[in-house]
């Protein structure tokens, strides 16, 4: 009984003393807020600026964000959407839920960048990974990758952002002709997965000779396991880029301190972090560099990304046709 | 309506709310279209639900049987580990079968020319895996609910293994199979991350694929929920036709003695030794395969895994034991003749956890952030999805109890309290304990609903696993799945021990 009360006591003083630092509620994906993501060395910097509440929300991924903040509404307690990319803001400004931002300066996007709704925070290349050790000429790019007999798991665009990425990629490279790219590709498919890290399961379990990922996947296995065995096939056509991005909801009752941490997600301080828990590119190199195993990463020497407005038309349409070539 | 049933009715009218309550909520949203995409994904989902259900069942008739007349040493612990498989978080039984049978797995590099799994074949393989042991174990239930009297009756008449089968076990195979082969179409049903990681491209797509691109790439709430109510219709073809195939043994009451099972001997005991050892191995590999991957993976665990293993127990029992309770209320009453409720009880099989989630979100959104009622909403998910798993484990032998003692116990007006500890509870207490321990494993390693709901404290085991897994870290994540896999058998192997060290 007397612990009951003792707790009870406890709680209304805690929340006594919460009401006084004002909260920022910020909206994520999943990953971004687990141990071994950005959030908990993002949530310590930032309150250690801001005397505020820093509070991470996660649910799902990318996509299921939006459907989130759309299923809210305007009633959402949350100020702040992190993790969206160019594939969902064009539909996420539709909405009208998102207000414009106040961030000022260039952010180095191998594309560039210029939205008045939503801030970039980091960016990657999609890219196939494989195994050095067990590959040793890997293909240059989707013509010859099809040519081949190698195998591949990729995602679903239906359910996954990097399986998105790869019809976006392909949409974006050949056209008129993803099609037949798609045909070409198609008896290199061991299976499609719902997610990535299924993907990455099989691959990582030697059941494929590539899979769909990031070129920053082989960085991550040497900076945090020494192992530089992975490396990302460049590919001549280009590779597809996924810019993650921020926005502040309109509804927001912290419109000051809203600002102030997209001012801070591209400030050095955050920008430092993002590379080595989020295994993303910084949109501003922090000063004290990306370090080593980052600066080892081959870059792509060209860049794909649709224009979001381009990228919403385009969607369904790809979709569907990557659908109904792999389902014959 | 019976004052004894109001238990009962409360637990359907709870079923109805939670199962049904979102489709109004997403339906009224807009305008519903279906496209021809989603008539092939119905057509894939009832031939691979059907299919799967036919080849676990049909197989688990054999089993079942061998596991039945046969004594041997293991056989407590073959029964145990029987139901494993079915209790995997999905990915990890995935990953699994693809250790033993993918193209880099055991068995090919054994030098074993196999077919590739990523197919329809695929699907199969891993639906039979996840289910045989399921199936296996109602038909076991079957076999031993036949009263040894018979048997003996049997013997005297001179049965030989044909007649027996005729005249006892076909009789209690048409009142256990179709059941059994429901539940199993049902699971099916559902399946997507099997369906979609083992089916090889998009040819096998289900429904529940569809709902889920409904609501994450178009936020197309109408239509998520016209779909989920196509896989609704699905379901209740099935278990109206399901219905029609049962018909009750009516072996009559026995006196309660069990009696060790008539055991052919010459070739038949070869067969039965050969098709158990198969199916041990067939099970067994994929989780040894685990269990090693796991082992590797332990040191690299991080320390998170504890309490998130706490969370999970706590969240498992509390769900085994309500939804028994429930599951419980229901057989007994449906037992007396409420047929109606026999439907309410199976409804959650076809529920789709992602419209599930979201109508909870809708409903309790305008009053409260949803990530607030994180561990709630994931009790009363769970608790309604392992429901029709306890129920029909509970409901032929409550049908048998009521046919059995029913009139006896009217006769001599026991009821309420006195007849659940004297009658009910003893009688029964083999499928309580077996449902209550399955119930609790699939609480624990489902992770479904509650991602929308779910906050940045207080992740239970399998989201901690699947977080592992999205940030590169399969090793440790492979070490958690071991940690999940043993706790959840444990806590399952509990239950049904209690269980089966029925006084009766």
């Amino acid at each position: 009984m007397k612990t009951q009360f003792l707790t009870a006591g406890f709680l209304v003083a805690a929340s006594v003393a919460h009401a006084e630092t004002p909260v920022l509620n910020v909206l994520t994906y999943d990953s971004f807020v687990s141990e071994w993501g950005p959030g908990p060395a993002i949530e310590k910097a930032f309150e250690a600026e801001c005397g505020c509440d820093l509070v991470f929300t996660g649910s799902g991924d990318g996509a299921a964000l939006l459907a989130r903040v759309q299923m809210e509404g305007a009633g959402s307690q949350a100020d702040i959407v992190l993790g969206l990319d160019t594939n969902l803001t064009a539909a996420a400004a539709a909405t009208e839920l998102f207000a414009p931002h106040k961030v000022e300066g260039d952010f180095e996007i191998p594309m560039g960048w210029s939205d008045p709704i939503f801030v970039p925070y980091d960016f990657g290349w999609f890219a196939f990974v494989y195994d050095k050790t067990k590959l040793t000429n890997p293909p240059k790019n989707f013509t010859e990758l099809a040519a081949s007999d190698l195998k591949i798991v990729i995602q679903d665009p239906r359910s996954s952002t990097p399986g998105l990425g790869l019809v976006m990629w392909v949409q974006d490279a050949y056209g008129e002709n993803a099609s037949e790219i798609w045909m070409g590709l198609k008896d290199n498919i061991l299976t499609v997965t719902p997610g990535w890290s299924e993907a990455y399961g099989l691959f990582t379990n030697g059941e494929a000779d590539m899979v769909l990922s990031y070129t920053t996947s082989p960085t991550y296995h040497v900076v945090a396991e020494s192992d530089d065995t992975k490396a990302a096939a460049l590919f001549d056509e280009g590779h597809y880029m996924q810019v993650e991005v921020m926005g502040k909801l309109a509804a927001t009752d912290q419109d000051a301190l809203a600002d102030q941490f997209l001012a801070f997600m591209v400030s050095d301080a955050a920008q430092a972090i993002l590379p080595t828990t989020n295994w993303m590119y910084p949109v501003r190199t922090p000063a004290a560099g990306l370090g080593a195993g980052f600066d080892a990463t081959p870059k792509p020497s060209i860049s794909l990304l649709m224009k979001p407005e381009l990228a919403m038309n385009r969607q369904d349409w790809a979709v569907e046709e990557w659908r109904s070539v792999l389902a014959q | 309506m019976t004052r004894a049933a109001a238990p009962a009715y409360l637990a359907g009218a709870i079923l109805l709310v939670v199962v049904l309550g979102p489709l109004p909520l997403l339906l009224t949203r807009g305008q519903v279209t279906l496209t021809g995409a989603d008539f092939a994904a119905l057509r894939f989902t009832v031939m691979q639900a059907g299919l799967s259900a036919l080849l676990s069942c049909l197989l688990a008739v054999p089993v079942a049987r061998a596991l039945h007349r046969r004594r041997f040493v293991g056989r407590g612990a073959m029964i145990a580990l029987m139901g494993a498989p079915f209790l995997l978080p999905v990915i990890v039984a995935a990953l699994g079968i693809v250790s033993i049978w993918g193209a880099r797995g055991w068995l090919a590099r054994m030098g074993l020319p196999l077919p590739s799994l990523y197919g329809l074949q695929g699907v199969l393989l891993a639906h039979v895996f996840l289910n045989l042991p399921l199936a296996t174990r109602m038909l076991l239930q079957g076999w031993q609910a036949i009263p040894a009297e018979r048997l003996r009756l049997g013997e005297s008449l001179g049965f030989d293994p044909w007649a027996r089968f005729r005249h006892l076990e076909w009789p209690m195979l048409r009142s256990v199979l179709p059941g059994a082969m429901l539940a199993v179409f049902l699971v099916c049903l559902t399946s997507f991350a099997i369906v979609l990681t083992l089916g090889g491209g998009p040819k096998a797509t289900t429904l529940e694929l569809a709902i889920y691109q409904a609501v994450r790439f178009d936020f197309d709430l109408p239509r998520a929920a016209a779909l989920a109510l196509l896989q609704f219709g699905v379901c209740g073809l099935a278990v109206a036709a399901s219905a029609r195939l049962v018909r009750d043994a009516g072996f009559g009451a026995g006196l309660d003695r069990s009696l060790a099972p008539p055991a052919p001997a010459g070739w038949r005991r070869g067969l039965d030794g050969f098709l158990l050892l198969l199916t041990a191995a067939f099970l067994l590999l994929p989780l040894l395969a685990i269990t090693l991957n796991g082992l590797l993976g332990l040191p690299a665990m991080p320390a998170q895994v504890w309490p998130a293993l706490a969370r999970s127990l706590i969240v498992a029992v509390t769900c085994g034991i309500l939804s028994t309770v429930m599951a419980l209320a229901l057989a007994l009453a449906v037992a007396k003749g409420a047929r109606g409720l026999e439907y309410m009880a199976m409804l959650p099989l076809a529920a789709s956890s992602m419209v599930l989630g979201i109508g909870l979100f809708l409903a309790v959104q305008p009053f409260v952030p949803p990530a607030a009622l994180g561990l709630p909403v994931t009790l009363l998910v769970n608790i309604v999805l392992a429901l029709p798993y306890a129920f029909r484990l509970i409901l032929p032998e409550a049908r048998a109890l009521q046919a059995d003692y029913g009139r006896l116990a009217e006769a001599l007006d026991m009821r309420g309290l006195a007849r659940l500890r004297l009658l009910t509870l003893p009688h029964l207490r083999r499928p309580l304990g077996l449902s209550a321990g399955l119930a609790a494993a699939l609480a624990m390693g489902d992770l479904g609903a509650i991602a929308l709901f779910a906050s940045d404290g207080g992740a239970t085991l399998p989201l901690l696993i699947q977080r592992l897994m999205g940030a590169y870290r399969m090793e440790a994540a492979a070490g958690a799945a071991l940690v999940l896999m043993v706790a959840n058998f444990g806590l399952f192997w509990l239950f049904d021990r209690w269980g089966r060290h029925a006084a009766v």
